[in-house]
C-alpha cells in the first residue's frame, strides 16, 4: 500500500530537484522558457484531442441520475432540480454542480454501529464536500491572481481580487487567505487518502500524484512569498517575455522559482492525461446534463439500423389456421 | 450535450488558456522598470541594507521600524555596516525618501509593474506632494 504514495511523493521531490539543479547548472533556459512552452502546447492539444474523443463517442441512453419525484401528474410536485424534465432544469442543475459541488453535498458514509446490534448505518458526511469547495475555489483565485505575472499594466479586476484576498492586512508581505486555504484543503484531501481506510484502500498513484504535485506547488510558492523572497521584477519581466513571445533569462531568478514553474509546467502536461480532465468532464457527464423526459418524449437509439421484423399480424397471417385449430384467439378470423 | 455545444465551450477554453498570450496582442506592454538612483542617493554610495536584502525584505524592515518608533520611541537604526540611519519613511533629510528622491521611481514603478498596494501612504505623504 505504501508505494501507491510513496513513489508519487519520491516523484515530485525528484522533479523538483532536477529543475532546482538544472537551472543552476546553466539550464535556465530549458526550465525557464522550452518546458513552459511545451507543457502549455502539451496541456491544450491533449484537452483539445480528449474533449473532441469523448463529443464523437455515442450516448445512446437517457440515463440521468434521478433525486428527486420526476414530473407526473399535476398535483405531484416535481423536483424540478434533481430531476429535470426541461433543458433550463438541467442547465440550473449543471450549474448548481459546477459551482456548488451539489452530488458531494450528498455524500454518506457507511459504517458498522459500535453497539451490539452491529448493524450497518449510513450517516451524511459533509467534510469532503467542504474540503473539495475549499480547495477548488482557493485553488481558482490562486490561478487568478497569477495573472498578475501576465499583464502589465494589471488589470484592475485582478488587483481587486487580490485586495479581497489580502483583506485580513496580516504581516508583510500581507498573507493571502488563498495561500492558507489552499494547502490545508490539500492537505485534508490528502489526510483523507492516508487515514480513512476505506479511502485508502481505493487511491492509487493517480490520486495521490495531483495532491503532492499541487501541495509542492504551493510550498514553492508560499516560500517564494513569505520566506525566502524573489527578485519578483525579475520573475515578472521573464513571465512577461514568456507570453509576448520575446522570452528572456534575466539574471538573480534563484532555482526556487525554476522549481515552482518546473512543477506547475508538470501539471499542465500531466492534466488532460489525468484524472483532472474532471474538468472537461464535469460538462459532459450523461448522468448529470440529460434532461429525464423519456415519459414525454421518444428517445430512438441514433444508431439504430433497420432489422426485419415480425410483427404480431404477420404472425398471426403466418400461423392463422393453426391457431383456429388449437382453439388460440386471433384478431381476424379469415 | 449537443456536438456543437461542446466544441463551443471547448473553444470558449481554448481561448480563456490563451488569454494570457492574446491579452498582451491587443493591449499595450508596459516594459519592466529600471532601477535609477536619484537625488541625494546617487552621491551617497551607503544604504541600510545591501540590495539584494533591500529588494527582498524593505516591507519587513519597514514594519519592524514601524513598530519600534511607535512603541518603544526608538528612532535610530544602526545598520550592518556601521551607519545611523533615521527610521522614518518620509520625514527629513536622513529617511527613506529624503535620500530616494522621486517615490514615482523609487517606489511606485516597481510596485505598480508587480501589482503591489501597500499600505504605507494610508498614513503616510509623499514629501514632494506637499510643497
Amino acid at each position: 500500500m505504501t508505494q501507491k504514495y510513496l513513489i508519487p511523493l519520491a516523484a515530485v521531490f525528484l522533479l523538483f530537484l532536477v529543475a532546482y539543479t538544472g537551472a543552476g547548472a546553466g539550464l535556465g533556459w530549458f526550465f525557464g522558457i522550452v518546458f513552459p512552452y511545451l507543457a502549455v502546447l502539451a496541456f491544450l492539444v491533449g484537452f483539445v484531442v480528449k474533449v473532441t474523443g469523448w463529443a464523437a463517442s455515442a450516448v445512446p441512453f437517457r440515463i440521468p441520475t434521478t433525486c428527486g419525484q420526476q414530473k407526473s401528474l399535476p398535483w405531484i410536485k416535481q423536483n424540478c432540480i434533481d430531476n429535470p424534465d426541461t433543458s433550463s432544469g438541467v442547465i440550473l442543475r449543471m450549474l448548481l454542480e459546477i459551482f456548488t459541488f451539489r452530488s458531494l453535498f450528498r455524500n454518506t458514509k457507511a459504517a458498522f454501529n459500535r453497539n451490539a446490534s452491529n448493524r450497518i448505518t449510513y450517516s451524511w458526511e459533509i467534510f469532503l464536500w467542504v474540503g473539495a469547495l475549499a480547495f477548488h475555489y482557493a485553488f481558482l483565485v490562486v490561478i487568478l491572481r497569477h495573472f498578475r505575472f501576465f499583464t502589465a499594466p494589471v488589470p484592475s479586476c485582478i488587483q481587486f481580487l487580490e485586495a479581497l484576498d489580502g483583506i485580513v492586512q496580516v504581516g508583510l508581505p500581507g498573507l493571502f487567505l488563498s495561500g492558507v486555504v489552499l494547502p490545508a484543503a490539500a492537505l485534508f484531501l490528502l489526510a483523507r487518502r492516508l487515514f480513512d481506510a476505506k479511502v485508502r484502500y481505493v487511491s492509487q498513484a493517480a490520486d495521490f500524484f495531483p495532491l503532492f504535485l499541487i501541495l509542492g506547488i504551493a510550498a514553492t510558492g508560499i516560500s517564494m512569498r513569505y520566506f525566502t523572497k524573489v527578485d519578483i521584477v525579475g520573475i515578472k519581466e521573464m513571465t512577461m517575455g514568456l507570453v509576448t513571445f520575446s522570452p528572456v533569462i534575466p539574471d538573480g531568478i534563484g532555482g526556487l522559482f525554476y522549481g515552482h514553474l518546473f512543477l506547475v509546467s508538470i501539471l499542465f502536461a500531466y492534466f488532460p492525461a489525468s484524472k483532472l480532465m474532471h474538468l472537461g468532464g464535469v460538462f459532459l457527464s450523461p448522468t448529470r446534463n440529460m434532461a429525464n423526459n423519456t415519459r414525454a418524449k421518444r428517445h430512438v437509439n441514433p444508431w439504430n439500423y433497420d432489422v426485419p421484423i415480425h410483427t404480431y399480424q404477420d404472425y398471426e397471417d403466418h400461423f392463422r389456421d393453426k391457431m383456429i385449430e388449437a382453439g388460440l384467439p386471433v384478431e381476424k378470423k379469415e | 450535450m449537443t456536438k456543437n455545444m461542446i466544441m463551443g465551450g471547448l473553444a470558449v477554453f481554448v481561448l480563456a488558456v490563451l488569454s494570457p498570450f492574446w491579452f498582451n496582442m491587443v493591449t499595450t506592454t508596459q516594459a519592466a522598470p529600471e532601477p535609477e538612483l536619484l537625488g541625494p542617493a546617487k552621491q551617497a554610495k551607503k544604504c541600510v541594507l545591501e540590495t539584494y536584502d533591500m529588494r527582498a525584505n524593505h516591507m519587513s524592515l519597514l514594519d519592524e521600524w514601524r513598530d519600534a518608533v511607535v512603541r518603544d520611541a526608538d528612532r535610530i537604526y544602526v545598520a550592518a555596516n556601521g551607519n545611523f540611519f533615521n527610521m522614518s519613511l518620509s520625514t527629513g533629510e536622513n529617511s527613506c525618501l529624503g535620500c530616494h528622491a522621486d517615490k514615482a521611481k523609487f517606489c511606485d514603478s516597481c510596485h505598480t509593474y508587480t501589482s503591489v498596494d501597500p499600505y504605507c501612504w494610508d498614513c503616510h505623504t509623499n514629501p514632494k506632494e506637499i510643497e
